[in-house]
């Protein structure tokens, strides 16, 4: 891919290889959270995943969505998970292993999905290079001026989701007196 | 952080599609494959995950900044979904003693 702008050859090669190194890491470590036997495993390769998808944001300059996504997916979402888990006595047969075949079809289903999608994508033509216009595109400061002018409304929506999300898992969590 | 942001990156965006295509069906196919219900509930983060880094990708292509904010809205949504679907899952288990996704069938008629 040439590199003719101010940056510098070198300094591109090198995000380069690094997007495609931790892209390699993202498919790599998704496929181990799938494929490994103990869900412990699996959440642990999930904070990897996320972890790669962090670098992924700082690679193209989302700051916030980087910290966002360290603190909220990896921080919050994941220990919740693992305290689900951990919650959850797991014994010897509560990990269920589907039939083969149920294995083998849902591969072929995923993968016909990815084929279409990179039919449809190779339909595309060659597409042009992600360039970072304005640097602070990502920034906290840029980011807010839009959240507070043009999406007021959905972030006030999207609190009111939160809190009923919240009112529905504590009556989810809590025992039923009659089944009790 | 500034150096970065001063030079420019170089890769197209397809590779960034085909990178979060391929996520998404390894998302796919984790839902299709596994039974134990947390599994198939952290395949699903996957897919939301690889969506959000495709939509910040468009974003950056585009030089948007709405797709940032799209992204952070999916976040919350994330948050609240995973907050009901883990309590869902904890009373399947007090109730069934499993999180085997076979044993619940009873919707299924």
């Amino acid at each position: 891919m040439p590199c003719s702008f101010k940056g510098g050859k070198v300094f591109a090669n090198i995000t380069m290889s690094t997007f495609y190194f931790i892209a390699f890491l993202s498919i790599f470590f998704s496929i181990l959270v799938i494929t490994a036997k103990n869900p412990v495993h699996s959440i642990l390769y999930l904070i990897l995943t996320f972890f790669t998808f962090t670098i992924h944001y700082i690679l193209m300059n989302a700051q916030f969505l980087a910290v966002v996504n360290f603190i909220v997916y990896m921080g919050a979402i994941l220990v919740l998970f693992l305290y689900t888990l951990m919650l959850i006595n797991l014994n010897k047969e509560s990990e269920p292993r589907k039939s083969n075949l149920v294995k083998f079809a849902g591969v072929i289903g995923g993968g016909c999905f990815l084929v279409t999608i990179v039919a449809a994508l190779k339909a595309f033509g060659v597409s042009h290079p992600v360039v970072l216009q304005d640097p602070n595109l990502g920034l906290v400061k840029n980011l807010g001026k839009i959240l507070f002018n043009e999406y007021l409304l959905p972030f006030e929506v999207s609190s009111i989701l939160l809190l009923s999300a919240m009112v529905g898992a504590v009556l989810l969590a809590t025992k039923d007196p009659k089944t009790a | 952080m500034e150096t970065l942001s001063n030079n420019i990156q170089t890769i197209p965006l397809n590779h960034y599609i085909l990178l979060c295509a391929i996520v998404f069906s390894i998302g796919v196919i984790g839902v299709l494959i596994r039974r134990n219900a947390i599994v198939i509930f952290m395949s699903v983060e996957l897919m939301l995950n690889s969506v959000n880094l495709l939509l910040t990708a468009f974003s950056v292509y585009r030089g948007d900044a709405t797709g940032q904010v799209f992204v952070f809205f999916i976040m919350a949504l994330a948050a609240a979904e995973v907050a009901i679907g883990l309590a869902i899952i904890v009373m399947i288990y007090r109730n069934t003693n499993s999180i085997d996704i076979n044993v619940l069938n009873r919707l299924k008629w």
